[in-house]
């Protein structure tokens, strides 16, 4: 015995002994890498302004998060970079001429009352930036005054002087009537009024396709919802031409946002692809739903919201069907070897 | 390329490691444990006692039932001892020792099955269970029990080749070395089965071994070589049946209820060697391998040799190992002595270094879902957790728990690091104690 000498001290656990090289902190990280676009364009649309309502959002959730497990004494869970997430996401469904202490009560909001008291990541069965983002409603002026994009004085004061409630293509959109003075471009690249991270199109797909490419998603959700919207929409016009008001209805308001990056929250969403493609067709109906017949024109998070209520039921009634029952296995099989 | 199952991993294979050494001997240690437990069913009667003299190849324990298969001595010597000792499993076995005298001596007066004319189905069918040959897969379930079950009801006969565990090269190497055995012994095993035709289904990335073995075949049509896609659990009974035939073994059914019969490669070898030599399983190829071995290698070993022999003839370790496994790193058992011995299923030892764990202090679900789209058996692993973790039983029942062939692919993905296998290896004795609670008070 030449090399077994030394006492070996042997660690016995279960199989799987290897394991896939991504986990949660690596998945939130990508997530985070995806929304640096919306951002990027957030901040060469409203200035600086962009940049500071985030750092805020996310180190109030980041604090929240961190408070409300010490004070409890559970394990601390800053390190898996959820809470950036959220404090990102939360950031880009507001509006950039938000008061910093009203985007912390929604950074509150999300991270004590929508994850933590519900048992932290995985557990809550809303989406925390989302359901913040609804509370937040509270303060209808505040949420819905827009800025007009590039009309900053300097990069790095806001001219809040300006931030008036400007004309958005969903405000057009809610009474049945295309934006004028804009085009679809410029709704693509983001050159419009809204809510900070959802301006932009073009940089929220690019974002989407990056998560496509690492896996982190997958195109089930995005896809069932975005088509919803758009069969939806390009059936029935509200007489409108129906190509101009389908993309418009496309490019608008939270819905790429939505689809992207909010219905496809693990947490909140359904674990099967029988129930993911109904969770996303629901949300792109109710998302129609609510903007041809509802009060606001903010319809995206609600369906959303609505949705992440029915996960569990969803879940139920997509059960996948059992390996190898009522297969009628042989009998087909030897049919067609048969042939 | 083949059919297709759902789900699957696509593990880092780490077989470069072994592929390309050449099998070698590895001398018979001084002493041979052998478990009376080396198949999947009733273990054995020990048929011999201490200061008896054995043969090599001579049988020391008897099969009992019909699940169960004979267990012979791989050394020559004297029996020194019948006690319990520690199996693989964790558990003490009564286990046979044997002195090796290093003579290799067979029984002078064994007549040794040479008849190769000997095709017919019962005379095959006995000398595969008198040879004590096992699935030599990693199941181990006997093999002549899956040739009686399965005459009569078997229309497809297919051979696995697939080794589609990480590191393990045990069947390919003896595929791409001993290629006119493998198929003698698959014809044999046709002819067993009673058919005239056997698929053989190896996995894409042993192209040289397919090449080799398409070339021996040649123009023949009882032998057909299929190629499966690269993807764990290939090689996994009803999966490599589901890609080879697209039929789904039912629920608690066996591949004979949807007509078909799988063996391993090395199986195959085993029944030609018995077949044409009268040679029992009293040996195996064993891939000892994992980023902890200093050299790896694949060694012809007797049964019964200590695993802590192999490590040596590898090289020992490279650093410190955190696991030693028998089998491969998905579905393999982590070993907390190495002086166990090898069994007839032992098909790898692999040492494990800390970095392919990854494990973390405080595993978190985030319902990604990444384990439901990765099951082979259609389950809801996330579920399944969460409902051991609630002592649901209704509910575990109700998600199918016992379908779960703890395959490990849930777990390899999970980016929250659960402990999924572990925890429905406990759910299943949870359930099954439920069950019997249940039907003693109805
Ligand atoms: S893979 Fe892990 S983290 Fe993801 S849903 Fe399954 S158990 Fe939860
Ligand atoms: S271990 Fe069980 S639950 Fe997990 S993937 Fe394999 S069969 Fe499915």
């Amino acid at each position: 015995m030449t090399v077994l000498d030394k006492e070996l001290n042997l660690t016995v656990s279960s199989s799987p002994h290897i394991r896939f090289l991504e986990d949660t902190k690596s998945i939130m990280l990508d997530v985070i890498i995806a929304l640096l676009p919306a951002l990027a364009v957030a901040t060469y649309m409203f200035g600086i302004r962009a940049l500071i309502l985030t750092a805020v959002t996310c180190a109030a959730c980041v604090f929240f998060e961190w408070g409300y497990r010490k004070l409890l004494k559970k394990t601390n869970d800053i390190g898996d970079l959820s809470a950036v997430v959220t404090g990102i996401l939360l950031a880009c469904c507001l509006p950039v001429s938000t008061p910093l202490w009203i985007a912390v009560t929604g950074a509150f909001f999300s991270i004590i009352i929508v994850k933590q008291l519900f048992g932290g990541i995985g557990k809550n069965f809303m989406n925390p930036a989302l359901a913040g983002r609804a509370f937040l409603f509270s303060w209808p002026v505040v949420m819905s005054t827009w800025v007009s994009p590039l009309s900053y004085d300097s990069f790095f004061t806001l001219n809040m002087a300006d931030a008036v409630t400007t004309a958005t293509p969903m405000g057009s959109l809610h009474v049945a009537s295309l934006p004028e003075n804009l085009t679809l471009m410029q709704s693509f690249f983001g050159q419009v009024g809204g809510s900070m991270g959802e301006i932009s199109a073009f940089a929220l797909i690019v974002g989407g396709l990056y998560l496509l490419a690492r896996r982190v998603i997958t195109p089930i959700i995005p896809l069932s919802f975005l088509l919803s919207v758009a069969v939806v929409t390009y059936v029935f016009p509200r007489g409108n031409d129906n190509l101009q008001w389908m993309l418009w209805n496309l490019l608008s308001g939270g819905l790429m946002l939505g689809a992207i990056f909010m219905a496809t929250d693990y947490s909140t969403s359904p674990v099967t692809i029988k129930g993911q493609i109904i969770f996303g067709v629901g949300c792109g109906l109710l998302t129609v739903f609510i903007r041809y017949f509802g009060a606001y024109p903010e319809s995206v998070s609600y369906s959303i919201l609505i949705m992440n209520a029915c996960v569990w039921l969803i879940d139920k009634v997509s059960f996948p069907k059992r390996f190898g029952e009522k297969s009628g296995g042989i009998k087909k099989a030897k049919e067609a070897d048969a042939k | 390329m083949s059919g297709s199952f759902f789900g699957g991993i696509h593990p880092d294979d780490g077989k470069k490691m072994s592929e390309h050494s050449e099998i070698e001997n590895l001398p018979a240690p001084e002493q041979v444990v052998i478990p009376m437990s080396l198949h999947v069913g009733t273990p054995c009667e020990p048929l011999v006692k201490p200061g008896d003299t054995v043969f090599l190849g001579q049988k020391i324990g008897e099969a009992k039932g019909a699940i169960s298969a004979p267990i012979h001595s791989s050394v020559s010597g004297v029996v020194a001892a019948v006690e319990p000792r520690l199996h693989p499993n964790g558990k003490q076995v009564m286990s046979v020792v044997i002195l090796n005298d290093g003579k290799d001596a067979t029984e002078p007066n064994s007549d040794a099955q040479t008849d190769k004319a000997a095709r017919d189905p019962k005379a095959l069918a006995d000398i595969i269970r008198e040879a004590g040959i096992v699935g030599m897969g990693g199941a181990a379930f006997p093999t002549h029990f899956k040739i009686s079950s399965g005459i009569g009801k078997a229309d497809t006969l297919i051979i696995n080749g697939a080794e589609c565990e990480p590191f393990i090269t045990a069947d390919h190497r003896i595929m791409l070395e001993s290629p006119d055995e493998v198929l003698s012994g698959i014809r044999y095993l046709t002819a067993a089965m009673e058919l005239n035709k056997a698929i053989l289904a190896i996995e894409a990335n042993k192209k040289n071994a397919i090449a080799l073995l398409k070339k021996k075949i040649g123009q023949e049509k009882d032998i057909e070589i299929r190629v499966l896609k690269t993807r764990y659990p290939q090689g996994a009974e009803k999966q490599l049946i589901q890609a080879v035939t697209g039929r789904l073994v039912p629920p608690g059914g066996l591949p004979a209820d949807i007509g078909c019969a799988v063996f391993n490669v090395y199986t195959a070898w085993s029944v030609h060697r018995a077949v044409e030599q009268g040679i029992p399983a009293i040996d195996r190829i064993v891939t000892v391998s994992g980023p902890a071995i200093a050299d790896p290698k694949n060694l012809r070993v007797r049964v019964g040799t200590p695993v802590s022999d192999l490590i040596e003839a590898a090289g020992g370790f490279n650093g410190t190992p955190l696991k030693v496994l028998m089998g491969g790193p998905m579905m393999g058992v982590a070993l907390f002595d190495i002086s166990v011995p090898v069994i007839k299923a032992t098909n790898a030892i692999l040492a494990m270094g800390d970095e392919s764990e990854k494990s973390v202090k405080d595993p978190k679900c985030i319902r990604c879902g990444r384990c439901v789209n990765v099951c082979p058996m259609h389950l809801l692993p996330v579920y399944m957790y969460i409902s051991e973790q609630n002592d649901d039983m209704q509910m575990l029942d109700k998600l199918n728990l016992t379908d779960c062939m703890e395959c490990g692919s849930c777990a390899y993905v999970c980016p929250g690091r659960l402990h999924l296998v572990s925890s429905f290896r406990t759910a299943k004795v949870k359930l099954n104690k439920f069950k019997a609670d249940r039907t003693k008070q109805s």
